[in-house]
């Protein structure tokens, strides 16, 4: 699904943050990227997502069969990407649904389909809300404008839910929530997990982990992949700290 | 100048004027030749065939006119216009903008189908439509047979002062003296036509009136009058402009529009305006100075709502004077500039009358190298016991380049007064644009829904339907514009 190989970037200012980083990611596999505060976590989800600011300096990114580097951050999304930002951005005057149709319908457009009918749409707006536990009257406010911490995060899944994607990347989910948001996210988040589709969580804590299983747990240090382990990793980590990987690693 | 022409004046006249402007133009002999004085006033009434009592209006305006200067206080630069190399007066319906289909533009024709706008709507408004003109006229006069039956007057200003001469002569220039402003006098003085309605007491029009219906019979002229009187109890609907780019080659337009509420009528009236907006350079483009002012009686509603997105230089401040107590003036606005373009635009609400109420909703969306001004005036008189007002102007930054003002001006002298002002500038979000194009919107796309959520509150304001078509035009106008 997503093969990266010694991928190079840096923030326009010239600052190198992701220092030759590889990652293979299959089908149907949840992978977890955890790692200490400024090792380059959210730069490898916008630099996928293909955000401005910052430049790849080396490397190549695979997405089933395409080159993800060459094409603009929405084609990127027609293609199958998703990203569950850790900030969502409020767009007034933009209701929730107007934006998710023209969403689907710009990524129908892209794959040649019909545009959604209108039935189909609302049948599909009731199940993706049921999925998170999300207010019907938030599908229908603007963007993300009023709602509190939960409700956003809440309301990225729910957009993952109406998009389908191959590929999610959840950037920091878990930050903000609280127990029960996150076991309503966590649990929509399950309900999602398909064999064609894969996950990158990218998260500071184990607790996540708890809630929705990852395959392979990697440690992002520095800009590159130090160490790759299953869930047992994560805890391992929770209990020792990252410092314990980097004496490992010294030695 | 004298005040007979000759064929061979005329024809003389007209070579020097084409030569001056390139203009190849199917002109008739009814275009008078440039410049202005008393001679041609008389001369463009006696056209006409007006009444004495107008043409003694006219001169007065001119007189006026001849006295005073330009206004230079808005917030924008260009030449002023030669006024002595106008020629004010051209029978509508001789001049014809292109000649075949193939002829019209292609980049206008693109808009036009981006717009929606259909084949024959699209030949109807480039003025190559042939046979589409039996089907209009079949429109209209089912559309008048209707309005007739209700006692509704909706027809050219020409046709009012020949069929409806008290009204004309109670009402113009009773909100919009001509002395009111430079351009408001130039109007009265030389006003070719415009539009004229009333609505008899106590009748809801059941239709929204637009001069769409008429468009035929008239055309848009350099310097149009507008006329609407609401009798007692009576509301109706008025759309002016169109979506449709306008390729105007007047330079000037200087228009006045006068709304007369009276006790317990409500107008509303919605424009969107899009005229030329000069090219990506700022080259050409039309300068657009209007006056635009509604009286209201007892209890009275008028209210503005305006989506301007052309015009290379706009100064124009749709304003309500609440005489009557218990009156409420509205203004919504959307002003787009792009490119060059300028734009001083507000509106002013005179607060008269006891317990008034007053609500401006002014949105400002920059792009490009442009200007855009939001200038506004809220006075509440001393006898306007308990008036209130709220004002929201916001502005959006599309550019670096491009700017935003805001000149809000307050005087009170009621104590018993609430006015309440709010102002907000933003820049259009990089990290909401990355926000869209992550869910598969393209920037252009995400742009569009950003700039259309943020006129959500003032495009709520206008009829269904103009409403979608100005949306499209919001996006149309900002094509091309991030950065």
């Amino acid at each position: 699904m997503l093969t990266i190989k010694n991928l190079h970037a840096s923030v326009e200012e010239g600052h190198e943050i992701l220092k030759g980083l590889n990652l293979g990611v299959k089908a149907g596999e949840v992978h977890a990227i955890m790692g200490p505060n400024g090792s380059g976590k959210s730069t490898l989800a916008s630099v996928l997502a293909g955000k401005d600011g910052y430049e790849v300096t080396g490397g190549s990114v695979d997405f089933d069969g395409v080159d993800l580097l060459d094409l603009e951050a929405e084609d990127r999304a027609k293609e199958g990407l998703f990203l569950a930002f850790q900030y969502p951005v409020e767009i007034p005057g933009v209701s929730n649904i107007n934006f998710l149709r023209t969403a689907i319908n710009e990524i129908r457009e892209y794959r040649k389909e019909d545009k959604m009918s209108a039935k189909d749409f609302l049948a599909k707006v009731k199940t993706a809300s049921n999925l998170v536990e999300l207010d019907s009257k938030l599908a229908s406010r603007a963007v993300n404008v009023g709602f509190s911490g939960g409700e956003k995060k809440r309301n990225e899944i729910f957009q993952m839910a109406m998009l389908e994607p191959k590929l999610a990347i959840l950037d920091e989910t878990d930050s903000g929530l609280d127990i029960d948001a996150l076991r309503i996210v966590s649990e929509g988040v399950n309900k999602l997990r398909s064999e064609g589709r894969s996950i990158i969580l990218i998260t500071h804590y184990q607790r996540l982990l708890e809630y929705i299983q990852p395959d392979f747990v990697h440690v992002l240090n520095d800009g590159k992949i130090i160490k790759t382990g299953t869930k047992e990793l994560a805890l391992e980590l929770e209990e020792k700290g990252y410092d314990w990987i980097n004496e490992e690693i010294a030695q | 100048m004298s005040n007979t022409y000759t064929e061979e004046d005329l024809a003389r006249n007209l070579e020097v004027q084409e030569y001056k402007y390139g203009f190849t133009s199917d002109f008739k002999s009814d275009t008078i030749p440039v410049g202005l004085d008393e001679d041609v006033i008389r001369l463009i009434s006696s056209k006409k065939e007006e009444p004495e009592w107008l043409l003694e209006k006219r001169l007065q305006a001119y007189r006026a006119w001849t006295t005073m200067k330009e206004p230079d206080w808005a917030h924008v630069n260009y030449e002023k216009p030669d006024f002595q190399a106008i020629s004010y007066y051209s029978a509508p319906g001789q001049t014809k903008k292109y000649e075949s289909w193939d002829d019209v533009d292609p980049e206008m024709k693109e808009t036009m189908k981006k717009l929606g706008i259909s084949m024959e709507e699209q030949q109807r408004l480039t003025g190559t439509a042939v046979d589409f003109v039996v089907d209009s006229v079949s429109v209209a006069t089912s559309f008048k047979k209707k309005l007739g039956e209700l006692g509704i007057i909706f027809c050219s200003f020409s046709e009012a002062v020949e069929n409806h001469p008290e009204l004309v002569k109670k009402y113009m220039g009773t909100v919009v003296p001509h002395t009111d402003n430079f351009y408001a006098a130039l109007n009265s003085a030389v006003f070719t036509d415009g539009s004229f309605c009333y609505i008899p007491k106590g009748v809801r029009c059941p239709m929204e009136l637009s001069t769409y219906f008429r468009i035929n019979e008239g055309g848009t002229g350099q310097f149009e009058r507008t006329l609407v009187v609401a009798d007692e109890g009576s509301y109706v609907s008025y759309l002016e402009g169109c979506t449709a780019p306008m390729r105007d080659e007047n330079q000037l337009h200087a228009a006045v529009v006068e709304l007369i509420a009276l006790d317990d009528a409500e107008i509303k009236y919605s424009t969107v305006q899009n005229w030329y907006p000069g090219n990506k350079d700022g080259v050409g483009g039309v300068f657009n100075f209007v006056t635009k002012r509604g009286l209201c009686e007892r209890n009275a509603k008028i209210s503005w709502t305006q989506v301007e997105t052309g015009s290379a230089v706009t100064w124009k401040y749709p304003s309500c004077v609440l005489k009557g107590d218990n009156s409420i003036g509205e203004f919504y606005s959307v002003a787009v500039t792009n490119n060059f373009q300028q734009a001083d635009t507000g509106s002013k609400m005179v607060h008269l009358g006891k317990n008034t109420s007053s609500t401006i909703i002014s949105k400002g969306i920059s792009a490009g190298e442009s200007q855009n001004t939001y200038r506004g005036l809220v006075q509440i008189h001393a006898g306007a016991e308990n008036a209130r007002n709220r004002s929201e102007c916001d502005s959006l930054l599309l550019s670096d380049r491009s700017g935003a003002h805001t000149f809000p001006y307050i005087e009170c002298k009621n104590s018993s007064a609430r006015v309440e002002h709010e102002a907000t500038t933003s820049k259009i979000g990089e990290d909401q644009i990355f926000y869209c194009q992550q869910r598969g919107i393209d920037s252009e796309k995400a742009i569009g829904l950003i700039v259309n959520g943020y006129c959500k509150e003032v495009l709520n304001h206008m009829p269904m339907e103009f409403a979608v078509e100005a949306q499209k035009l919001l996006e149309i106008s900002l094509e091309n514009s991030v950065g």
